[in-house]
């Protein structure tokens, strides 16, 4: 077991390394770390509480994969003799598509996940009017085909397997897929 | 002598303000729910039951906070699964049966349309919990209000049948969104504390804005007619009995099941 309160305990930076191993269960190409879920990593040095903490912030409120994401960081800890960990959750700021890493957009892309494209539209806007959200519902961005690279696709369902993605097809090529949604 | 507050401590009114919004994403959640395997097509039966996921989530997220606030100190799972009918704080809008897809499409859209424009205030709360919570909510009510609003559009601009029966939803279902917007003392004292905002300004905003989409989609706002509460005091309707029944089944039958 880890001394936790040696010098000589594992380092913040290995420890990220080890999380940069914990994929996300329902797109088992990409970490929980390039996806920005995970926050934060301290040492709690509290002699009543010592240990690592880990602090998450979920993608979607009820994504099933929020639990099995934080049993599997603790497992993965565990592994390397970190016994003592405990893993809290963050909800603000809000998880946003833009905290996925360059190294994760590119596995998604690899993957056959188009990653989130961001549109100025999607983010907080200043004007909150429902009208501005419902045309925004007809300007869906241009999602590239991940098979062929034509921009010639349409959107078939806003919502898809998981809460993150939308699906689409590819009107060149005709094979369907996944994009990752912009939120 | 006071000492600083870390742990929140039982509050009637913030946990009755935050239980309704729990119980509104439940019960909303569990109808859309019934979808499930039953939608019009692939694309929507995936649809609902996302949107149907993110409620219950978020449900999740608000009963978490009830139940620290709450007196009797119940757990989450307790306030949602051993709660009687008479005992949820949902407004009455949520309870609605499902009916045909243009029902389900404008109380999706009356309800969406009230819960972006709150949860965009709540944002700025006071309280921290329910910043947080609004915070991530608010992105996920923004992209159904998307959805629901451009069914809105093609169902009543579409064929004449789909813009009859959307219609019929909008006048039917009209009474119950009164309710959304009617204060009582939680909700003022609420406001006083600067958790939540005034009601009464959000429904002059929510109307105008009710009002151009329904322009935009051919349809017709109704016109004031008796408004339909008490979903928030725990008066509710029939139908809502059975949709608690089928809810609560598997757990009060199990009440130590662990998954």
């Amino acid at each position: 077991m880890v001394n936790y309160m040696s010098p000589s305990r594992p380092s913040l930076r290995e420890i990220w390394d080890w999380l940069d191993e914990v994929k996300d269960p329902e797109i088992p190409v990409i970490s929980v770390v390039d996806l920005g879920i995970v926050r934060d990593v301290r040492w709690n040095n509290d002699e009543k509480a010592y240990g690592l903490v880990v602090t998450v912030t979920p993608t979607y409120s009820g994504c099933p994969a929020n639990e099995v994401i934080k049993e599997d960081i603790l497992k993965a800890l565990q592994l390397h003799r970190i016994d003592r960990a405990t893993v809290e959750t963050r909800l603000s700021p809000a998880w946003t598509s833009a905290w996925i890493s360059e190294k994760g957009r590119r596995q998604l892309r690899e993957y056959g996940i188009v990653p989130p494209i961001p549109m100025a539209s999607t983010s907080l806007m200043p004007q909150r009017h429902l009208a501005c959200v419902a045309i925004k519902s007809i300007d869906a961005p241009v999602v590239p085909c991940p098979r062929c690279d034509s921009r010639d696709t349409r959107m078939i369902s806003r919502f898809g397997s998981t809460p993150c993605k939308a699906l689409y097809v590819c009107r060149v090529c005709g094979e369907p897929f996944d994009y990752f949604k912009c939120h | 002598m006071s000492e600083p507050i870390a742990v929140p401590q039982p509050d009637q009114s913030r946990f009755d303000f935050a239980l309704r919004l729990a119980d509104n994403c439940l019960v909303l959640g569990q109808r859309l729910a019934e979808w499930c395997g039953r939608g019009p097509e692939l694309e929507e039966d995936m649809a609902l039951t996302n949107i149907a996921l993110d409620l219950i989530g978020q449900a999740q997220l608000w009963f978490e906070y009830a139940s620290e606030l709450d007196a009797q100190q119940r757990s989450a799972d307790a306030l949602a699964f051993f709660r009687d009918q008479n005992e949820f704080r949902n407004v009455l809008l949520v309870e609605q049966p499902n009916h045909d897809f243009g029902y389900t499409i404008t109380r999706q859209f009356y309800f969406d349309s009230f819960h972006y424009l709150l949860l965009n205030e709540l944002v700025a709360s006071t309280d921290q919990r329910v910043r947080g919570i609004s915070e991530m909510a608010f992105k996920e009510v923004a992209y159904h209000l998307r959805h629901s609003t451009a069914w809105v559009c093609r169902l009543g601009d579409g064929t004449a049948e789909s813009h009859r029966r959307i219609q019929q939803a909008i006048s039917d279902l009209w009474c119950y969104t009164g309710e959304l917007f009617a204060p009582d003392t939680v909700d003022a004292e609420m406001f006083r504390d600067r958790v939540a905002p005034d009601l009464s300004r959000l429904q002059i905003i929510w109307l105008h804005q009710v009002n151009s989409i329904f322009k935009q989609a051919t349809l017709q706002l109704p016109e004031s007619i008796w408004m339909q509460t008490g979903g928030k005091q725990g008066a509710h309707g029939e139908s809502m009995g059975y949709l608690v029944g089928e809810m609560q089944f598997l757990r009060r039958i199990y009440p130590d099941a662990q998954w």
